[in-house]
C-alpha cells in the first residue's frame, strides 16, 4: 500500500473543477448572490486537494443525478 | 413600508451579576407577606404595587399604568448568605476541580505550555465560528486529574459533588461562600478555557447574593368564588425564601450557634434551588400545604405543557372545532359535512355593503340560536354587540355599510380540515362546508387516504379562515381537488377505495348486462341525467347495455389509454384484447372498449391510470367530478348486484384439503431428512455460510415452497366468482396471501427473519426435545386460520405477531423524532423563481430543485414529459 489513492479517478467521486475568475463572476451574477451564499467545501477536502483548490476558489462539481441525468453544483472553498 | 424599529444583529446570553439584579430592581423586598387585613398590598412585600398590578382599579407605583397596561417590574431580595444557582452547578463543579485550591494561586492546573495550546484551539474555534466553549470539557477533564499544582506546587484535594448543590473537599463541606471565593480567584484570562466568556460573565455570579423577584404579572394571585385569595406557586416559594432569609439574618445577628446558622443556610439553599427547579434529583420536591408538588420556574418552561411546547410551538386557537368523523358517500371530496350545532358557533365576519345589507339584516334578526343567523355585530366605529344580549331588531335596522356581521358558517364556506398527526401537507386541506344534521363531521371516503382517517372513533379539527385573503388562499392552494396528486410519488393519493373498486369491477366485467331500468337507476344515483347510448344488445325485444357502456359515460370525451388491469396475471404472452379475464384495458375516445376497471384504474395510492390521466390532461375540476361520479356509480353498482363476503368464501373441497396436507406432510418429511443429513455431517454448505446456516436456509426454502404450493392448490378453487377473491384480485381489499392463509395453510412464523428459536433452553417450548429443529418445533403452522390453530401453533403465531407490534411502535417513535428534526432543519427552505432552493439567508442549498427542477406532483412518473403517453394520445385519438 505505497501508492497514494487518486481520489479524482474513483468512480464515486464526481468531477471537480476550479472555476476561472470570470466564470465565478458570471455565476454570482446569474444567481444574484455573494460567495458566502454558496455551499462550502473545505480546502482539506480530498476532492478539493486533488485539484489543488485554494480558499476563495469556487468549484464546479458535475454529478450523476437520478432525476436529471447530470447535475451541476458549485461550492466555495474555505480554509480548513 | 413598515419601519423596523431596531435591527437585531446578534444576541449574547449572559450571566446576571448581583449588581445587574439590583439595578433592575424597583424595590428591595423584605416582608414575607402579601396583603394586609384590608386586602391591600403590603409595602416592600411580595405584592408591592411597585412590582406592577394585577387587580383592576389599582395603579402601578413605578409606571403609573393600570392592570393590563403595566408590564410589571422586577424587585429583588438581598440574600443574607450566598446561595448556589442550581442551573450552573455543573459549570461550578468544573471550575472548582480545574483550578488550584491555593487562594493565592487559583490558576488552571495545567502547564503553561498546555494552556497555551488550548488557548490557540479556542481562538481558532472562535474564528471558524465553531462551538469554542465545548473545548472546556477536555480542559476540565485533564486539569481535574492533576494532583499537584504546576504553578505553585500546592497539593490538590479531590472535590466531590453531591446532588444537587453540595461540594465536598476532602472531608470538609464547602459553603457557598467558600465556593464563591474560589470562583472569584479564577484569573480572567483563564475563563475562556473553562467555557466562560469574560465579556459577559464572571464565574462568581453563578453563586447568588441577590435574587430577582419577578413582577406580580408573572405570578398573579387568583380570587376564588368564595372570596378567598389564592397565591401563585412562585409567590409561595418566594415567601419561603424571604422567611428563611430573615430568620438566618436574625440568628446571625443574635450570635446563634454555628450549627443553627449552617442549618438555616442549607434551608435557604433548598428553597432557592426548588424555586428555580422543583424537579432536581437529590432533594425532595417542595410541596404545597395540600401536598401538591409546586410548579416553579423550570416546570413552567419544560415539557409538553411547558411554555415552549405548549404555548409557543403550538397554541390553542379561536374559530376551530373538533368532533368525531363519519363517512358520507354522497358528498363531494371537496366538501365536509359540518353539524348545525358547530355551524352556529363558528362565524365568518362579513362587511355590510349595499348589496348584502337586506340579507345580513335577516341574519342579525335571527340571532345566535336560529340557524342561518349571526353571533356578533361590529359597528363602523368598532363597537361590538353580542347578539345574545343585544336588541336584535334594533340592531338590524341600525345596520349600514361599514358594519361587520359575524354570521354563522353556511354552505360553500371554505374551512381547513385537519387530522393529527399532520405528517404531510395533505393532512390539512381546504373543504367547502355542507351544513348537515347530526353531531359529526362528514367526509367523502375518497379523502380518507391523505388524512389516514377511518371511522373507528377518529376525531378531526376544523379551522375557519377569517379574512377574504385567507379564504381565497386556502381555496386556491389547499382545496382537496388540488391535492389529488401527491408530491411524494407524483400519483393520486385521493381516489377510490375498497367498495369503489369492487363496484367498478362488478359493473365493468364481461357479461354485465343492464336493462334500461337498471342503467337509468345507476346513472340516477350519480345525480346527473344522461341520454343512454345505443344499446349493446337486443334480445327478445329487450334492450341491454353493458356495464362498460355505463361506465364510459363518466369518462371525458377523447380520453385514450391502454394499460393492464390489476387482475392481470402477467401471462408470458399477453393476449391483449383477447385476454380471457378481460385484464387488458383499452379506452378509445372516452369509451371503455375492453378490460375491467379495478385498482389500476382509480384506486388511491395505486398506479391509478385513468384518474392520473384525467388530472394531468383535463385538470383538477374534471378529475374531482369524475371521482365523485365514479365512486357514486360504483357503490350503486355494488348495491344493485349485491356483494358480500363471509367465512365460506374460504371453503375449499375435501380433496383439496387432502392434497394440501399431503404437500405439507411431504415438506415436513423433507425437513426431517435434511436434519438427518445435517446430523450425519453430510450436508453440503452453501458458499459463505456455516453448516447450521445452510440447514436453516434449506429448511426455510422447503417450508416456504410447501406453503406456496398449498396456497396455489387452494387458489385453484378460489376463482373470480368468489367475492373474497374479487376483492383481493381487483385490489379492493385483502390479498391472495390472506385468503390462502385462511383456506390452506398459515405457514412459517418468524422473528427477525428467522425461524423461531428462543424461549426455553435449546427449544421454543417445553413440549419439544432439546435442539429439535423440526418444522413444528420451530414455528411452522400447518393449520389454516379457518381450521384453527392448535395451542402450540397459536403461541408461535403470537410470537410472530408480537414482533410486528413492537416494530410499528418503535418505527412510529423513531420516524416521529426524525420528522421533527427534518421539519426544524428544512422549514425555511423554499424554491425561488430562478429554480434554486435557498434558505432564509438566501444561501443556495440546491442549484436546481430536485436537480431537474421538476415538481413531482406535476410530473408524469417523475419526468416532466412522458413521450409515450403523448404518442398514444396523438395516434390513439
Ligand atoms: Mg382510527
Ligand atoms: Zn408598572
Ligand atoms: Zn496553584
Ligand atoms: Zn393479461
Amino acid at each position: 500500500m505505497s501508492s497514494e489513492l487518486e481520489v479524482g479517478r474513483h468512480a464515486l467521486v464526481p468531477k471537480h473543477e476550479v472555476l476561472s475568475k470570470k466564470e465565478v463572476e458570471e455565476l454570482l451574477k446569474q444567481y444574484k448572490i455573494h460567495t458566502h451564499q454558496l455551499p462550502l467545501i473545505k480546502s482539506s477536502d480530498p476532492a478539493a486537494k486533488a485539484i489543488g483548490a485554494k480558499p476563495g476558489d469556487v468549484l464546479k462539481i458535475t454529478r450523476k443525478s437520478q432525476t436529471a441525468g447530470e447535475a451541476v453544483f458549485y461550492r466555495y472553498v474555505i480554509e480548513g | 413600508m413598515m419601519r423596523i424599529p431596531k435591527l437585531i444583529d446578534s444576541i449574547d446570553f449572559c450571566l446576571m451579576s448581583p449588581e445587574d439584579t439590583r439595578k433592575l430592581s424597583v424595590t428591595k423586598i423584605i416582608a414575607a407577606d402579601t396583603y394586609d387585613e384590608d386586602g391591600y398590598p403590603i409595602e416592600r412585600g411580595l405584592m408591592d404595587t411597585r412590582l406592577g398590578v394585577v387587580d383592576p382599579g389599582l395603579r402601578c407605583r413605578t409606571c403609573g399604568a393600570r392592570a393590563g397596561e403595566c408590564p410589571g417590574h422586577f424587585g429583588h431580595i438581598e440574600l443574607t448568605r450566598p446561595v448556589i444557582h442550581v442551573g450552573y452547578v455543573e459549570t461550578i463543579y468544573g471550575c472548582l476541580r480545574a483550578t488550584c485550591r491555593n487562594k493565592k494561586c487559583g490558576k488552571i492546573l495545567l502547564s503553561e505550555q498546555k494552556l497555551e495550546e488550548f488557548r490557540k484551539q479556542i481562538e481558532d474555534a472562535i474564528k471558524e465560528r465553531r462551538k469554542w466553549w465545548e473545548i472546556s470539557t477536555q480542559i476540565v477533564r485533564s486539569a481535574a486529574a492533576v494532583e499537584k499544582c504546576p504553578h505553585c506546587g500546592e497539593k490538590q484535594l479531590t472535590i466531590k459533588f453531591e446532588k444537587p448543590t453540595t461540594f465536598i473537599e476532602g472531608k470538609n463541606r464547602l459553603t457557598p461562600s467558600d465556593v464563591r471565593e474560589r470562583l472569584e480567584n479564577i484569573k480572567e484570562e483563564d475563563l475562556p478555557l473553562l467555557g466562560i466568556d469574560p465579556k459577559v460573565a464572571k464565574p462568581e455570579w453563578m453563586v447568588l447574593t441577590a435574587l430577582p423577584v419577578p413582577p406580580v404579572t408573572v405570578r398573579p394571585s387568583i380570587t376564588l368564588e368564595s372570596g378567598v385569595r389564592s397565591e401563585d406557586d412562585l409567590t409561595h416559594k418566594l415567601v419561603d425564601i424571604i422567611r428563611i432569609n430573615q430568620r438566618l439574618a436574625e440568628n446571625i445577628e443574635a450570635g446563634a450557634p454555628h450549627l443553627i446558622v449552617e442549618d438555616l443556610w442549607e434551608l435557604l439553599q433548598y428553597h432557592v434551588t426548588t424555586y428555580f427547579d422543583n424537579g432536581v434529583s437529590g432533594i425532595p420536591p417542595a410541596r404545597h400545604r395540600s401536598g401538591r408538588v409546586l410548579r416553579t420556574l423550570a416546570q413552567r418552561l419544560r415539557g409538553k405543557e411547558g411554555r415552549f411546547r405548549g404555548n409557543l410551538s403550538g397554541k390553542r386557537v379561536d374559530f376551530s372545532a373538533r368532533t368525531v368523523v363519519s363517512p358520507d358517500p354522497n358528498i363531494s371530496i371537496n366538501e365536509i359535512g359540518v353539524p348545525e350545532y358547530v355551524a352556529r358557533t363558528l362565524t365568518i365576519p362579513v362587511r355590510v355593503t349595499e348589496h348584502n345589507i337586506e340579507e345580513l339584516r335577516n341574519v342579525v334578526r335571527r340571532g345566535t340560536d336560529i340557524y342561518p343567523g349571526s353571533n356578533n355585530v361590529i359597528s363602523s366605529e368598532g363597537k361590538r354587540y353580542d347578539l345574545r344580549y343585544a336588541d336584535r331588531e334594533e340592531l338590524a335596522n341600525k345596520l349600514e355599510p361599514g358594519f361587520i356581521v359575524e354570521r354563522h358558517l353556511k354552505d360553500g364556506d371554505i374551512v381547513l380540515f385537519n387530522r393529527q398527526p399532520s405528517l404531510h401537507r395533505m393532512s390539512i386541506m381546504a373543504h367547502e362546508v355542507r351544513v348537515l344534521p347530526g353531531r359529526t363531521f362528514r367526509l367523502s371516503l375518497s379523502v380518507c387516504p391523505p388524512y389516514n382517517a377511518d371511522f373507528d372513533g377518529d376525531e378531526m379539527n376544523v379551522h375557519v379562515p377569517q379574512s377574504e385573503e385567507a379564504q381565497a388562499e386556502a381555496s386556491i392552494l389547499m382545496r382537496v381537488q388540488e391535492q389529488i396528486l401527491s408530491p411524494r410519488f407524483g400519483g393520486p393519493i385521493i381516489g377510490g377505495i375498497q367498495d369503489h373498486i369492487t363496484g367498478a369491477y362488478l359493473l365493468t366485467r364481461k357479461g354485465t348486462l343492464l336493462t334500461r331500468e337498471q342503467a337509468q337507476q345507476l346513472l340516477a344515483s350519480v345525480g346527473k341525467f344522461f341520454d343512454l347510448p345505443k344499446p349493446a344488445k337486443r334480445e327478445r325485444g329487450v334492450e341491454y347495455w353493458t356495464g362498460k357502456q355505463i361506465f364510459s359515460m363518466l369518462l371525458p370525451k377523447k380520453l385514450n389509454i391502454t394499460f393492464k388491469a390489476k387482475i392481470c396475471k402477467n401471462c408470458a404472452r399477453c393476449k391483449e384484447e383477447e385476454c380471457e379475464i378481460d385484464a387488458y384495458v383499452v379506452i378509445r375516445d372516452g369509451q371503455l372498449q375492453s378490460g375491467v376497471v379495478d385498482a389500476r384504474s382509480y384506486k388511491a395510492l395505486d398506479r391509478c391510470e385513468i384518474l392520473d390521466r384525467i388530472v394531468k390532461d383535463y385538470g383538477t375540476t374534471v378529475a374531482r367530478e369524475f371521482l365523485d361520479d365514479v365512486t357514486k356509480l360504483s357503490i350503486a353498482a355494488a348495491v344493485m348486484f349485491g356483494f358480500t363476503t363471509s367465512i365460506d368464501d374460504e371453503d375449499i373441497p375435501p380433496e383439496a384439503k387432502e392434497r394440501i396436507s399431503e404437500v405439507i406432510e411431504d415438506a415436513k418429511d423433507r425437513v426431517s431428512k435434511l436434519i438427518e443429513v445435517y446430523n450425519a455431517g453430510e450436508l453440503e454448505p452453501l458458499p459463505g455460510r456455516s453448516l447450521r446456516e445452510t440447514l436453516e436456509m434449506r429448511i426455510m426454502e422447503v417450508l416456504a415452497e410447501s406453503r406456496d404450493t398449498a396456497g396455489s392448490i387452494a387458489e385453484k378453487y378460489l376463482g373470480l366468482d368468489n367475492h373474497a377473491v374479487i376483492m383481493a384480485r381487483t385490489g379492493a381489499r385483502g390479498s391472495m396471501l390472506n385468503l390462502t392463509q385462511m383456506a390452506a395453510c398459515v405457514g412459517q412464523q418468524s422473528v427477525r427473519g428467522e425461524r423461531l428459536s428462543r424461549g426455553y433452553r435449546k427449544r421454543t417450548l417445553p413440549h419439544y426435545k432439546h435442539e429439535d429443529l423440526g418444522a413444528e418445533a420451530r414455528g411452522f403452522i400447518s393449520s389454516s386460520y379457518k381450521d384453527g390453530l392448535n395451542p402450540l401453533e397459536f403461541f408461535f403465531h403470537a410470537m410472530g405477531g408480537r414482533e410486528g407490534l413492537v416494530d410499528t411502535a418503535v418505527r412510529t417513535a423513531q420516524s416521529g423524532y426524525m420528522q421533527r428534526r427534518l421539519i426544524n432543519a428544512l422549514q425555511d427552505l423554499r424554491v425561488e423563481y430562478d429554480g434554486t432552493v435557498r434558505d432564509d439567508r438566501g444561501a443556495i442549498i440546491q442549484f436546481k430543485y430536485g436537480e431537474d427542477g421538476v415538481d413531482p406532483a406535476r410530473s408524469d412518473n417523475g419526468k416532466a414529459v412522458n413521450v409515450e403517453k403523448i404518442i398514444e394520445r396523438v395516434i390513439g385519438g
